[in-house]
This record gives structure tokens, sequence and C-alpha cells, in this order.
């Protein structure tokens, strides 16, 4: 098991330095850095100092090299556009995109599980072909359009719910959060939908998928004849072992989920990541291109760790494979 | 040919399904809007002579105030909504059928090798795959449209704009092809009609796009209509967000940028025209895409 853990986070590291590596070639190659913090004024004996300064003319492996150390200290360099430290753009940005990311996975997972078990143990029924039917057209409209008919029917229509911003927030620590307010709810709920709809019906198909396969097996055909009553046979016997499965597939969306949150945002004025990442390509920000990649991946290389922890957890036939 | 087809397989099973009927009727009628636009429409969106602001928020035909020149009314500029949506429709499909066919002759040509080869070229190729899934498709055409934008001197961007959209698309979409590809050459490459091709001395070329393509083009087939569907939505999702194209060449993703403008005033149909046809438009290609996985899946038949 040790070895197993290892070897992840040896692939975790790989990948992150292919990222890193990705950001550092951005920052390099895509415009000239120098000329996007000089003006036209500048002398050209200036920008050669400049460009001296910043170690633009090291070899390329040793620029790497320092560009990657600046990372692991927290010095991800400064925004072309606002002149601000990209590190404190990206954190003040962070809580509102991971509480929407969280608060959306939730959601898909307390709907979407549910309704893969239901449609999966009544796979004949009038209220199942009706899901499955809402949930093909649902994979069909694009998230944008999702956001614009939520935003049109509870917020312009009915008027019950905010349609763009966070509503209230709470400082705590450095931590802006919008989750212990009841305005913050209710900013909340529409673009938490909006994000999670796709998730929803992936993970409903994918444990109604698993679910039929587990319920023609072997094992619960014998369970089913020991007289095991049926709420713990569906729940204890067959949904635990769909979980193996279900698991990795959500530990990949998460990423999705974060590149998804692009377009909620856009489309509910959401001050998170995304937004920033948006306004960073509009203006050709390479900077904050750059570090948003990082981080992204970063997050995403966290997540898929945590889902091979998991597994262990889970799964008792890998405790065993390393007692024996 | 027309006898041939009327009696096939493909063709008993779309007269079974209402649903494909349907969903191919759709896709016909707005394929078809939108090649014949300049014949169809009564307006030229593009050219700024052809509409007057004088017909500006016209509300369909059927409400008070409608005019029947314009059946489901004008947008602010006082352009024909109907002309708007098919010349919309025919930029959408254009780019969307484009990257389609980039991403596919690229997957496809890196899958048939990497499968036909192995060995390292394979490796490296599976290599850039992975990394390229690990990436969510939408971020990826955003990177590279990013990436446009900054390498790109800035006079240049207009013109250039529907080429990076496409290929932005195109590269975010090709990873599917190449595994499937990929996996099927590898079935294939061991049957006996290609070890007898490779054993008469034909060119390796000739083995994979004569003998081995035409044998997995069931699966790859399908992936073109999900791919298509998915490169249109992505085209749309890319406009929409204000990142692909500007304001006077709308796709139909711009012209559903510029109705949210008006989600809040009563023109409803500025933006819900579109929306829908936009929406009836990927629907219909992806039941499309269900029923063709059907009919090449043989144990359904």
């Amino acid at each position: 098991m040790v070895y197993f853990i290892l070897k992840r986070l040896f692939q975790s590291i790989f990948v992150m330095l292919a990222v890193a590596f990705l950001s550092f070639s951005l920052f390099r190659f895509v415009g000239d850095p120098v000329s996007q913090m000089t003006g036209v004024e500048t002398t050209v004996e200036d920008r050669e100092r400049l460009r001296e300064e910043l170690g633009l003319n090291d070899p390329f492996l040793f620029q790497f090299a320092r560009f990657t150390g600046d990372l692991l200290q927290g010095d991800f360099g400064y925004s072309y556009r606002t002149r601000q430290p990209v590190a404190e753009m990206i954190a003040d940005r962070i809580p509102a995109t991971l509480e929407l990311g969280t608060v959306a996975l939730i959601i898909s997972l307390l709907v979407g599980i549910p309704a893969g078990v239901y449609t999966a143990l009544n796979p004949r029924g009038f209220v199942t072909q009706s899901i499955l039917l809402t949930t093909l057209v649902g994979v069909s409209i694009p998230t944008f359009v999702i956001g614009i008919m939520l935003i049109f029917l509870f917020g312009v229509q009915l008027g019950w719910l905010p349609t763009f911003g966070r509503g209230g927030t709470v400082q705590i620590g450095g931590w802006t959060s919008s989750l212990f307010t009841v305005e913050g709810w209710r900013a909340l709920i529409l673009p938490a939908f909006t994000l999670g709809v796709y998730q929803l019906t992936l993970t409903m198909r994918l444990v109604r998928a698993e679910m039929m396969e587990v319920m023609r097996s072997d094992y619960i055909l014998f369970a089913t004849a020991r007289g095991i009553p049926w709420r713990r046979l569906h729940f204890r016997h067959a949904l635990a072992n769909t979980m193996v499965p279900v698991i990795t597939i959500i530990g990949l969306q998460f990423g999705g989920v974060i590149a998804f949150s692009i377009v909620t945002e856009s489309v509910f004025q959401w001050p998170g990541m995304g937004l920033l990442f948006l306004e960073s390509i509009r203006f050709v920000d390479i900077p904050v291109m750059g570090v948003y990649l990082v981080v992204i991946a970063f997050f995403f290389v966290l997540v898929n760790l945590a889902v091979d922890l998991l597994y262990i957890a889970i799964d008792p036939r890998l405790r065993v494979k390393e007692a024996a | 040919m027309l006898a041939r087809f009327w009696h096939s397989d493909g063709f008993w099973m779309l007269r079974r399904s209402p649903a494909a009927m349907i969903a191919g009727l759709v896709a016909f009628l707005v394929i078809a809007g939108a090649v014949f636009a300049p014949w169809i429409a009564s307006t030229d969106p593009y050219d700024l002579a052809s509409f007057s602001l004088m017909d500006g928020l016209l509300p369909p035909v059927w409400q008070d105030g409608g005019m029947a020149q314009f059946p489901l009314g004008t947008d602010d500029q006082g352009r024909d909504m109907i002309s708007a949506i098919l010349y919309g429709a025919r930029l959408s499909l254009l780019i969307g059928l484009m990257a389609m066919v980039i991403a596919t002759v690229l997957g496809v040509g890196l899958g048939l090798a990497a499968g036909y080869y192995g060995g390292r070229f394979d490796a490296i190729v599976m290599r850039i795959a992975d990394v390229q899934l690990a990436l969510p498709a939408i971020l990826t055409a955003l990177l590279i449209d990013g990436i446009a934008r900054g390498v790109l001197p800035s006079e240049m961007h207009g013109d250039v704009r529907v080429a990076v959209l496409t290929l932005a698309i195109a590269l975010s979409l090709w990873v599917n092809f190449a595994r499937t590809a990929r996996a099927s050459t590898f079935v294939e490459r061991n049957k006996e009609y290609v070890q007898a091709a490779m054993i008469m001395g034909q060119h390796p070329l000739r083995v994979m796009f004569r003998h081995i393509l035409p044998n997995i083009l069931g699966p790859l087939l399908v992936i073109m209509t999900v791919d298509l569907a998915s490169a249109i939505l992505l085209e749309a999702t890319l406009s929409f967000l204000g990142i692909g194209l500007p304001a006077d060449s709308p796709s139909l993703g711009t012209l559903i940028r510029i109705g949210m403008q008006f989600l809040l005033s009563g023109e409803w149909w500025i933006l819900w025209v579109p929306t829908l046809f936009l929406i009836a438009l990927v629907v219909s290609i992806n039941l499309l895409g269900d029923f063709l996985r059907d009919v090449f899946n043989p144990r359904l038949h």
C-alpha cells in the first residue's frame, strides 16, 4: 500500500511539472514579457538591462527551474493588466469557485445516486422512462442555456432568487464565504444547480448501469435466497459494490466541474476564478492564465490522490492484499 | 443505389424509430436552411443597408404590433430574426463541421498509425492524449484562443477569428478519434486479411487506409455525429462567453449573447428564437448519434 501511494504521489508530481512547464512556456513564448512591462519610451539599453535583471538571458532550463521554485514558494508574479500580485488575485477568487463547485457536486450526488438506484430497480416504470428522457434532453442543452432558463424562470418571471453575484458574504480568516447567510445561499442555488446538472445526469446514468450489473450477479441472487430484507439487500449489498467506479468518475469529473464553472460564473457574474480567467484571456494577461492552469491542475491532482486513498477505505480487498 | 438504401438494415431501423425520423427531419431542415440561407432569408444580416433601425424590436407576427414581413420579429438593430438565425446556423454549422473534419483527420491518422506501428510512437501519442484528456475540452479551446490572441498582432484578430476558433475546437476534440481508431486498429491488424496485405508487401499507408480504415469506420461514424454536436455546442459556448466570434458576424452563440441583454425587458424573442433553434439542432444531432450507435451495434439486430 505504501508503494501504491508513493507511486501515485510520483505520478502526481510529474503531472504538476508538465503543467508548470506548459504555464512557463506560455509566459516565455507568448508575447514578450519585457515589452509588456515597459512603455514605448523605454530605451533599448533599459530594455536590455531589464531583460538581464529578469534573467531572461539565462539558459532555458535554468529559467524553468527558477520559475518552478518561485511557484513552490507562492511567488506567482504580477498581472500585466492590474499590476497586482497574481497570488492575491487568485486567492481572492478561490473561495467563490470552490464553494460553487462543491455545492454543485453535492447536489449532483444527492439527486443523482438515488435517481440512479431508483431507475435501476424499476427499469420499466413510467417515472424511470420520463427521468431518462429528461436527462437525454438535459445533456443536449448547453450549460449556459440552462443557466439562462433558470435565471428567466426563477429570477425574472417568479422573482424568487437573485440572478447575479454572491449575495451576502462573511469573512472568516482570509476566506470570503457565502455559506453562512440566507442571502448567500439564495444567490448560490441557481448557479450551483446549473453547474451540477451535467454531473447529475452522468452520476445517475453511471449508478444505474453499475446497479443493474450488480443486481444480476450471483451473490445478490444468493442473498435474495437467504431472505435478506430488500432495503438491506439494495443498499448494503448492491449499492456499496457500485461505489468504486462511481467514486473514480466523480473524482475525474471534479476537473470538469471547475472548468465548466467558467461558463456558469460568466452567466451569473459569479466572482470566482473562472471569471478571472475569462478576463485574463480577453486582455491576454498571460501570468494570470498560466497560474490559473497550475492551480486547476493542482486541485485536479489533489482530488485524484484523495480518490485513490478513498479506494483503500472503501474496498477491503486492497487492504487485505497488503496484509498478505 | 436508392433501392439498396431503401432495403438496407439501417433504413429499416430508421423507419421503425419515430424519434430518429423526427430528429433526422429536424436536422435536415436546419442544415438545408443554413446552406440555402442566402436564397431563403429575406434580408442579409451582414449587409447594414438591408435593414433599418425603424424596424427595431418588432415582436413576432402573432403578437400585437408584429409585421408579416418579419414572422419571428426583429432585434434592436431591425434585423429579421429568421435571417439572423439562418445565417447564424450557417456559421455555427460551418465551424462545427470543419472542426469535426480536422479532428477526425488528425485523430484517425494518429490513431491508425499508433495502432499499426505500436511501440514508442504509440506510447508518445497516447501520453499526449492522456494529458489532453485531463484538460476539459472547453479549457483547451479557451487556452488556444488566448494563445492565438497573444501571438497574432491585434489588427489580424478579426480576419482569423473563424480559423482560430475552428482550430481550437478541433484540437480539443481529436482525442476521442485517436483512442477509438487505435483500439480498433489493434484488433484489426492481427486479422488475416491485414497480415496477408502486409506479407504481399503493400505500403503501410495503403494497408492502413485501404484495408484497415474501411473496417473500423462504424464506431468512428458514431463519434463523428456526437462530436459534431459537441463542436457546435463548444462554438456556441465560446461565442456566448465573448471569446469566439465578434458581434458583426454572429453565430448562434453570439446571437444568444446579444439576446441576454433583453432578458430583463419584454423582448423575449431576441433571446429565445436563437436559443430554441440551437437546442433543436443539437438535440436532433444527438438523437441521430444514438440511433447510429444502435445501427452499428450488431447485438441489437
